[in-house]
């Protein structure tokens, strides 16, 4: 068998794998980024009252 | 509670994925034709069928949020096609790679490859739209109609196969075709990673649909904290 057919294989399982993670990547950032948005204003809330 | 269901889903996609992986890999058999390639296979269908899924809850909350006005509903048609986009990208980059190897190109300008790019193009530009539209019920009004009018080329991209004459393999799938054209062990892993896949989709929506929630509170107390 043609080496560049496992080669391609390859990429093909890891491209899918890969997407998938860089968006459960860029979920886990977002998540992080709006609960720290959302304590900073809670306690500038807390404050101000 | 939530946080334990999201996380109870998380481990049960990630050992089924894993497990998924392993047989592809490991105890199915190379394709007569193919070779070891055909396994991409076993990721550019499910993604398809999951984006498709995707987009179907889109089309069901936008549907819902022209006849109920809640922008709940809202948040699920985007949460649904921003998680779809992300498959439907599996899903294309993982057929280039294929078509590289077995048809010697990487793009074909053909029926079905092109309405599938121009179906992510689509839903890319709702997510666009929502961005440009700063009131929140006049942004969810516009994006409803935009997502009931995208799924036209979600309909199309599935028949495209059918319809015209295309370099993109046929329906192979005994469901669609009533016929056995591949071997069953190998359709139901097509199956089995669906479910993985599908899964997964449902999770990343929940996710998102919880950011969204957050989104609102966070703009809520924005205007709170400009109040006092």
């Amino acid at each position: 068998m043609d080496d560049r057919n496992i080669q391609f294989m390859f990429w093909g399982l890891a491209t899918a794998w890969g997407l998938l993670a860089i968006y459960v990547v860029m979920l886990a950032a977002r998540e992080g980024r709006l609960k720290k948005q959302l304590d900073s204003l809670k306690r500038m809330i807390e404050e101000k009252q | 509670m939530a946080k334990n269901i999201r996380l109870g889903l998380g481990a049960l996609v990630g050992m089924l994925l894993l497990r998924n992986l392993y047989i592809i890999l490991f105890n199915l058999p190379d394709e007569m034709e193919q070779g070891p390639v055909y396994r991409i296979f076993y990721y550019h269908l499910p993604a398809f069928f999951a984006a498709i899924l995707c987009y179907i809850t889109a089309l069901v909350a936008s549907s819902m949020y022209l006849i109920k006005k809640n922008l709940r509903y809202d948040a699920i048609a985007m949460s649904a096609t921003e998680v779809g986009l992300a498959f439907a990208a599996v899903n294309l980059i993982t057929g280039m790679i294929w078509g590289r190897i077995s048809w010697g190109i990487w793009w074909a300008w053909d029926a079905r490859l092109t309405w599938a790019l121009i179906c992510w193009l689509v839903y890319f530009g709702y997510l666009m739209l929502r961005q440009a539209i700063d009131d929140p019920t006049e942004r969810a009004k516009n994006s409803a109609v935009l997502s009931i009018f995208a799924f036209v080329s979600v309909a199309i991209t599935y028949k495209a196969i059918e319809w015209w004459r295309t370099q993109h393999p046929g329906p192979v799938l005994s469901i669609r075709t009533g016929k056995q054209l591949i071997d069953p062990v190998m359709e139901n892993m097509l199956y089995m990673n669906f479910l993985a896949l599908a899964t997964l989709a449902v999770l990343m929506v929940i996710i998102r649909l919880n950011q969204e929630e957050m989104q609102r509170q966070i703009d809520g107390l924005r205007r709170r904290a400009h109040a006092i």
